[in-house]
């Protein structure tokens, strides 16, 4: 905390949320980021509205370029299939997926890590060296032998994005469980008689989760990445509207409707932008001293 | 002799590693459905049960559980990944036959990477917050967030369909037969698409983290007295700064290394480039799972060493770092 900061002991203080949306306003490009969450979402939450049927379906004449048809604004391909449709039920795939591989992902990692952490010792050992493994495996290797086993329903390719990616909140949950719990606060409930499982999730954990929690925006952006070569290569689940699967399809007419693929492609960059430049925006609020530059 | 007993000890750590994963492809071949004794009968198509039950036995399926992975962890260890149904060959064969050119697609990506990242993230640090920086930070957060495939794609339709300057795919002309030097230069127009398209997202973590730490180098006490004492700029960049600022650099270099290994399995399916990537992909669409399992296990390998090497140039170059 900065001398800047306007908390004065005993005086009004501002709230936590002013604070710290004082702070994160502070970095414009975080602001952006913002700004381009909400129209991910929006265009989420507008999918329904605009196309409430099969998105998949063929919707006027193959290979509209873009904006020559008020019908189909953002043109179609060449299967005759509107792209705006595609583009905002996409959006609400790649949310869901990132959303849920991210909460199993941080879930898994975190507990691992906080049993890593805590006990230490040989416990530690054997769990570290387990996530090492983990790390060794390209992840998208892992993830294709994965999807190759399990097969390619959507709720497989959750688990498996989930799989390939809970080694690093589990090193960051671990780092910080290893330097709370010799904390006094932690000695004190344990002197009290408090049990482990106790200790682990009702008194470090709290004080732990707030790195865990800014990086979970990076593993939201690489889950949707993650999703979206694996639909890009036709190894998707092909019953949903993905942008990955509609580049993957638009590389058949790349020559000539380049569009095709590039629409859901700015779609993908655009988000993958805005969860990376949040996560930047939360940590430099979260941990002024870390602030760089 | 430190170094040697470095080594040494590094490569032990290693070991645990390498026979988890060992037991890890074990597994997940075990979890596929189907084994090889019913790959062979469909290529037979089809055997009576005795039969089966016969080449079961042959093939050692028919032991318990431990016994078949201590078999098959001791054909790893000679790199006999079995036999591949779909090419009719051993796969260590194929694996061998492919390494080549994704190891070559990986050495020019991180010398790109490497080399170009730290370079822009120095220059952005020494002119933090101007228009130069400006514009090399936003190039490096878009680079960033923009997955390779569709960065291939892109490359493929300005470079190749509209502006015809490098070849759309393949590792070199067919049918050319070109040699010497003629063959290296057709070999590198090939790589050039491929190499930025797998770069540039690497190109953007070297370049952010390379900015931030000259940037807290800078501050340093002792860059201040370097400066006091009358150092040139030049000097105090290279010497000074750039020397310590490298040290993280370095470090995500070995953790980025496995990241890049699967970045390959896009990029070469695009580029249609005869790696161990693009074999990937093949092996799951046609099922193909001795290939699949022996790339899993090669790769990782070639991530262990990797950071092994990694681990001994940061002690090479980090002068603190005590070799024992």
């Amino acid at each position: 905390m900065s001398l800047a900061d306007p908390i004065a002991p005993g005086g009004a203080t501002p709230t936590r949320a002013s604070v710290f949306w004082r702070r994160y306003r502070r970095n414009r490009a975080a602001v952006l980021g913002l700004v381009l969450l909400g129209g991910v979402l929006a265009m989420a939450a507008l999918a329904g509205f605009y196309e409430p049927g099969n998105p998949l379906r063929r919707a006027a004449a193959p290979l509209i370029p873009p904006f020559t048809d008020l019908a189909v604004p953002l043109g179609t391909d060449q299967l005759g299939r509107d792209i705006l449709a595609g583009i905002l039920h996409g959006a609400r795939i790649s949310l869901l997926i990132g959303l849920v591989a991210t909460l199993l992902s941080i879930g898994f990692g975190v507990l691992v890590g906080a049993v890593a952490g805590y006990f230490g010792g040989w416990v530690d050992d054997v769990l570290m060296r387990i996530t090492e493994a983990f790390q060794t495996v390209p992840n998208f290797v892992l993830l294709l032998a994965l999807v190759a086993i399990l097969g390619s329903r959507i709720e497989y390719i959750v688990l498996a994005i989930a799989i390939v990616s809970w080694t690093a909140p589990a090193r960051l949950a671990r780092a910080e469980f290893m330097a709370l719990r010799k904390r006094e606060f932690v000695e004190a409930v344990r002197n009290l008689g408090v049990g482990h499982s106790s200790i682990i999730f009702r008194e470090i954990l709290p004080n732990a989760l707030p790195p865990v929690i800014v990086y979970a925006s990076v593993i939201m952006a690489l889950a949707i990445l993650l999703e979206s070569a694996l639909a890009f290569l036709g190894l998707g689940d092909p019953n949903y509207a993905s942008w990955g699967n509609m580049i993957g399809q638009g590389r058949a007419v790349l020559r000539t409707d380049w569009y095709v693929a590039a629409i859901p492609g700015v779609a993908i960059v655009l988000t993958v932008l805005s969860f990376s430049l949040v996560g930047e925006g939360l940590n430099e609020a979260l941990n002024p001293r870390q602030k760089k530059g | 002799m430190t170094i040697l007993l470095y080594a040494i000890r590094r490569l032990v750590q290693a070991v645990p590693v390498v026979l988890l994963i060992m037991v890890g492809t074990f597994l997940l071949l075990h979890l596929a459905p189907g084994d090889i004794v019913d790959a062979l009968v469909g290529d037979m198509g089809g055997a009576d049960a005795a039969y089966i039950a016969r080449l079961r036995a042959e093939y050692g399926l028919d032991e318990p559980v431990w016994v078949q992975l201590w078999i098959y962890m001791g054909k790893l260890l000679t790199f006999d990944f079995g036999w591949s149904f779909v090419h009719e060959q051993p796969v260590s064969v194929i694996l061998f036959d492919r390494l080549g050119t994704t190891l070559l697609l990986m050495i020019t990506s991180l010398s790109f990477a490497f080399s170009i990242g730290v370079a822009l993230g120095a220059i952005a640090a020494r002119r933090a917050y101007s228009l130069t920086d400006n514009i090399i930070s936003t190039l490096g957060l878009i680079f960033y967030a923009t997955p390779s495939f569709f960065l291939g794609l892109m490359f493929i339709v300005l470079f190749s369909v509209k502006l015809g300057w490098f070849p759309v795919g393949g590792v070199q002309t067919i049918g050319s037969f070109y040699t010497g030097w003629d063959r290296v230069i057709d070999i590198a127009r090939h790589l050039v698409l491929p190499t930025a398209s797998l770069s540039l997202i690497f190109l953007a973590f070297y370049l952010r983290l390379m900015r931030a730490t000259v940037l807290e180098v800078a501050e340093l006490d002792f860059v201040r007295t370097a400066r006091a004492k009358g150092a040139a700029e030049g000097r105090l960049m290279i010497h000074h700064i750039m020397r310590n600022a490298l040290l993280p650099v370095v470090t995500l270099f070995g953790l980025q290394f496995s990241t890049l290994l699967g970045g390959a399995v896009v990029v070469e399916t695009i580029f249609s480039l005869p790696g161990l990537g693009q074999l990937a992909y093949q092996a799951v669409t046609q099922r193909d799972m001795n290939v699949l399992m022996g790339i899993v296990f090669l790769s990782s390998i070639l991530v262990v060493v990797v950071n092994f090497l990694v681990d001994l140039l940061y002690a090479r170059i980090d002068a603190r770092i005590e070799l024992t």
